[in-house]
């Protein structure tokens, strides 16, 4: 029985788990959980993750959640080429240090634009005040330049000279604003550079092929159907606004 | 050179850190770092971690931040015993996916107890409106339910039978909520039974003397000067009015 990686490309940690995964020729069954359709509320899904979230992995009777803890276990089991989680004590640090703190900075601020810009707009026909949008945008701002000045510096990738698990994790954060129309490499030349390195060593087809869905969000929620979401109205204003 | 840890026992993070130091005989200088002096915005603690937060290491030339990080790094650099962080590929990651779970989810909520009944009332002059409080309470809820139900079940410690990093990180961010005088434990039996177990395998002693400060910490804020904790207001500001 393959591994069973349970996704949707909407969702930036869904995005890294495919991307290592593809790009580590690791054999899996991809299992489509459309989010805006609410399938994550589903009783069967509700066996593989209660916690009701993307992406979850299943290796036989072993169910796994939580993307970072996923691609760690997959760099393990199927020992994967050394850079993406170097066995180096400095190196590695760099990199936990990079997924740890992307938690509650970029991958939150990232988010909460995404949604204020286009999902909440657009989708639930709900406007954003304007003090609000400009304090999402200044924290995604603050993260970006600290991902500029403390996590690159004058290294090619987060860990030094060659990509690893941090890079993979940040980039998938990164394009999730852009899905929303904002370009965020503009006036970022050193940020630009980086993103531009990481897709040239993820592969630029697979790159694509992995943001297709996030770079067309725009188009797709001209034509999404705003009432699947509207249950979830509340919950989102909350979490967001 | 023995290496520092800069830490402010007030602070979730550093208490797992301190904990985790002590109960491994890792010899280390304590470097006092306090938060609502503001020693983090000094010039020479801008130098060891630009984004001025606690914990932060210093080992040799070597500088590092974030709890997790620092751990991992001392668990491989201190050849600590296995359950901390076990080689075993799904207790490993049992822990990771706790690890990675918990920042945005029980770090954030418990953290807000102490913003809502303390620091905000004393800052502030008024207190946080009603909706937010209820909200903030609703999370935190949720999160020790999920707590319960995915990541304890019937199992004595996160990863199975013995304690792990996922342990000592869960502890120290649960008991924050208690410093604001919110008794997390009533009614959780389960949740009882594991922080006595936590404590007992921690050692009471250490246990306690890591959780003194944050435990008199209502105390503390409420005799300080308000006027020198005006530099908090923004942040007030943006996440609850």
């Amino acid at each position: 029985m393959a591994l069973e990686l349970y996704l949707d490309l909407f969702s930036q940690p869904a995005r890294s788990v495919y991307i290592f995964a593809k790009i580590n020729n690791i054999k899996f069954d991809f299992k489509k959980i459309t989010l805006f359709a609410g399938e994550q509320y589903g009783d069967e899904y509700g066996k593989i993750n209660m916690m009701r979230k993307v992406p979850a992995m299943r290796d036989g009777e072993f169910y796994l959640a939580e993307s970072i803890a996923i691609m760690m276990y997959l760099s393990e089991k199927f020992q994967t080429p050394d850079h993406w989680y170097p066995t180096d004590i400095q190196k590695r640090a760099r990199v936990n240090e990079y997924l740890s703190w992307q938690h509650t900075a970029v991958r939150m601020h990232g988010t909460r634009v995404f949604w204020l810009r286009l999902m909440i707009p657009k989708m639930l026909g709900e406007e954003v005040p304007k003090d609000k949008m400009a304090a999402a945008l200044e924290d995604l701002d603050g993260s970006l330049q600290l991902i500029e000045e403390k996590f690159l510096q004058d290294r090619p990738f987060i860990a030094g000279n060659d990509i690893s698990l941090a890079d993979l994790v940040a980039i998938v954060e990164i394009m999730q604003p852009v899905g929303s129309g904002l370009d965020v490499f503009e006036k970022r030349p050193k940020l630009s550079g980086w993103r531009n390195r990481v897709r040239a060593a993820i592969g630029p087809e697979l790159f694509d092929e992995a943001h297709q869905i996030i770079l067309s969000a725009q188009e797709m929620v001209k034509s999404m159907d705003g009432s699947t979401l509207q249950p979830f109205k509340p919950k989102i204003l909350r979490l967001f606004l | 050179m023995p290496l520092e840890l800069y830490l402010d026992l007030f602070s979730q993070p550093c208490r797992s850190v301190y904990i985790f130091a002590k109960k491994n005989n890792i010899p280390f200088d304590f470097k006092q770092t306090s938060l609502m002096l503001g020693d983090q915005h000094g010039e020479e603690f801008g130098k060891i971690n630009m984004m001025r937060k606690v914990p932060a290491m210093r080992d040799g030339e070597f500088c590092l931040s974030e709890s997790i990080a620092m751990m991992m790094y001392m668990v491989e650099k201190f050849k600590t015993p296995d359950h901390w962080y076990p080689a075993d590929l799904q207790k490993r990651a049992r822990v990771n996916e706790y690890l990675a779970w918990q920042h945005g989810e029980i770090r954030m909520h418990g953290s807000k107890m102490f913003w809502v009944n303390v620091m905000v009332p004393k800052i502030m002059g008024k207190e946080v409106p009603q909706d937010k409080r209820d909200d903030a309470v609703e999370d935190l809820n949720r999160s020790l339910k999920m707590i319960e139900e995915k990541f304890l079940q019937d199992k004595p410690f996160i990863a199975g039978d013995q304690i792990s990093l996922a342990d000592l990180v869960a502890i120290v961010e649960i008991v924050q909520p208690l410093a604001a005088g919110v008794d997390v434990f009533e009614g959780r039996p389960k949740l009882s039974a594991w922080k006595d177990r936590v404590r007992q395998k921690i050692g009471p002693e250490l246990f306690d003397e890591a959780h003194k400060g944050v435990m008199g910490a209502m105390e503390v804020v409420k005799a300080l000067d308000s006027s020198k904790l005006q530099g908090f207001k923004p942040r007030i500001q943006k996440m609850f009015f």
